[in-house]
């Protein structure tokens, strides 16, 4: 009685609550402030979509249209032709990034590790037909990021 | 006096003027962004730290926005009121400041007898002061009536509700302060308190420091006591206001934050007089300053740790808890000065005597 009759008049519960912000005020931010700092990704990241070629510099795609039928978001395009060596090739090979969902669903319907997802995830853009993107532009994209999704690939290698 | 005389004495009051209405609005901004630094803080954010280095250009963004956005004035609304309502509330939040002394100097030796740093050394300065922060209840009570709008009338309802009520706790706790200065005027209630720590007022007025204290969050609508603006009112009396006449209500708000910090440290935490004696070679400005910034802080982490009040909960708080114990006290402190025995021991905060 005594006791709570003390807690109450001298606002015991009140400086608790303020000791415990007041701890807080000290501690460590966890804040990642974005441009400067940014948060590890996981070799599996699916971000913006790539198509690969072999060393040789040939282009890995057999055009199967594996990942256009598998695709929920219908956002691939592809049409194909028989090359002038007798291989079937793509002629045309779009996806629109206002349309996929970045399930990565395509990439694991390839056969041929063809397309993949890197994690480049920085493409914002100011209008959706720069969202459009065709196959010279995701080929120009596997040529940039080769390094990061062998190594990527390397690394998922023994789960997949 | 002739005119020249009169001329140049209007020019210093000017310059007093400017020289503590100008310092006041910058604190305003500055305090808003240690405001949402600190708050970030405790909630491990890191707050705003973006605009200038570590975000110290910040308010002077926030400032620019608000002057260029538009200001709306509802069809239905008495324009004369509804423009006339911030003024209504800023002004008292400023004209307050013209009796709190800042310190005392004798200007590097120059004077004989140190000065008085106020605007106007009034005789009735507590009282002065007391009068004028109410007068901002009218600034609240003409911004919700006429708005012509639900949400403001309820709110400045409100506000006003709370303000009267706090304002009698506020007053009949600053009655005991009177009792042991013997007088009003804000200087001599400072004095009255030199000579180190244990001379200042919040030894034998402690509960009436924590009432006075948690009464002006109420008084100016801080955040135990931010009923008035909620999110429930779609914020209060202010739902209508946008742009330059919603930033002055802010102002108004922050000003009057000042103001009590102010006049706590004056009141109870012995104004411009070190804790000790002998640290009284740093100015006593800044130790005047010093003790209000960190009563400023306190209204910031008051804000940052506890939940709102609701209105019964608010009203009970007033009327039944610190409305007896401000009496109460009144009781004791004139007991204690009138009894013969006891008053050998309240004769050490008695100046007058």
């Amino acid at each position: 009685m005594l006791k709570r009759a003390f807690k109450t008049w001298f606002l015991w519960e009140l400086l608790i609550g303020l000791s415990v912000t007041g701890r807080y005020l000290f501690k460590k931010k966890i804040t990642v402030e974005y441009p400067e700092q940014k948060t590890p990704l996981s070799p599996r990241f699916r971000g913006l979509h790539a198509l690969r070629r072999y060393e040789s510099g040939e282009e890995r795609c057999i055009a199967c249209k594996l990942c256009e039928v598998v695709c929920p978001a219908t956002a691939i395009w592809i049409e194909s032709e028989e090359r002038d060596d007798g291989s079937r090739r793509t002629t045309r090979y779009d996806i629109d990034f206002s349309k996929c969902i970045y399930c990565g669903f395509c990439q694991e319907a390839c056969p041929v590790d063809a397309i993949v997802e890197t994690q480049e995830f920085e493409y914002a853009c100011e209008t959706r037909a720069e969202l459009y993107y065709d196959k010279k532009m995701l080929l120009a994209n596997g040529d940039r990021y080769e390094k990061q999704i062998a190594a990527n690939l390397a690394a998922d290698a023994r789960y997949s | 006096m002739t005119p020249i005389d009169m001329a140049i004495q209007a020019g210093i009051w000017a310059l007093e003027i400017l020289a503590i209405a100008a310092p006041v609005a910058l604190s305003v901004a500055y305090i808003t962004y240690f405001e949402r630094r600190i708050i970030g803080w405790v909630q491990v954010r890191q707050g705003c730290n973006r605009v200038g280095p570590a975000g110290l250009l910040q308010p002077l963004a926030d400032g620019l926005k608000l002057f260029l956005k538009e200001t709306i004035i509802p069809a239905r609304a008495n324009k004369l009121l509804f423009v006339g309502a911030p003024l209504m509330s800023l002004v008292p939040a400023l004209i307050a400041f013209a009796v709190v002394p800042f310190g005392e100097t004798s200007l590097f030796g120059i004077w004989d007898t140190p000065h008085v740093m106020a605007i106007s050394n009034l005789n009735m300065g507590l009282l002065y002061v007391m009068a004028i922060s109410s007068l901002s209840i009218y600034g609240v009570l003409m911004a919700g009536w006429a708005s012509n709008s639900k949400y403001p009338i309820i709110g400045s309802i409100r506000s006003t509700c709370q303000m009267i009520s706090y304002e009698i706790a506020m007053g009949f706790g600053l009655v005991t302060v009177m009792m042991l200065a013997g007088s009003l005027n804000l200087s001599d209630i400072v004095h009255a308190q030199a000579g180190g720590i244990l001379h200042w007022y919040m030894i034998p007025l402690f509960p009436m420091l924590i009432v006075y204290f948690i009464s002006g969050c109420a008084e100016v609508g801080r955040t135990p006591f931010d009923l008035t603006e909620t999110e429930e009112l779609v914020s209060g009396y202010h739902t209508e206001y946008s742009g330059m006449w919603f930033a002055t209500f802010s102002l108004a708000e922050y000003g009057a934050m000042i103001l009590i910090s102010l006049m706590t440290s004056i009141l109870f935490l012995g104004g411009w007089y070190a804790p000790i004696p002998a640290l009284d070679i740093i100015p006593g400005t800044v130790w005047l300053l010093g003790k209000s910034a960190f009563l400023i802080f306190v209204f910031i982490w008051f804000r940052a740790t506890f939940p709102r009040y609701r209105y019964d909960q608010m009203m009970r708080l007033g009327w039944k808890i610190f409305l007896p114990w401000t009496l109460g006290w009144i009781f004791v402190v004139g007991l204690f000065i009138y009894t013969p025995g006891l008053d050998s021991i309240i004769d050490f905060w008695l100046a007058w005597r």
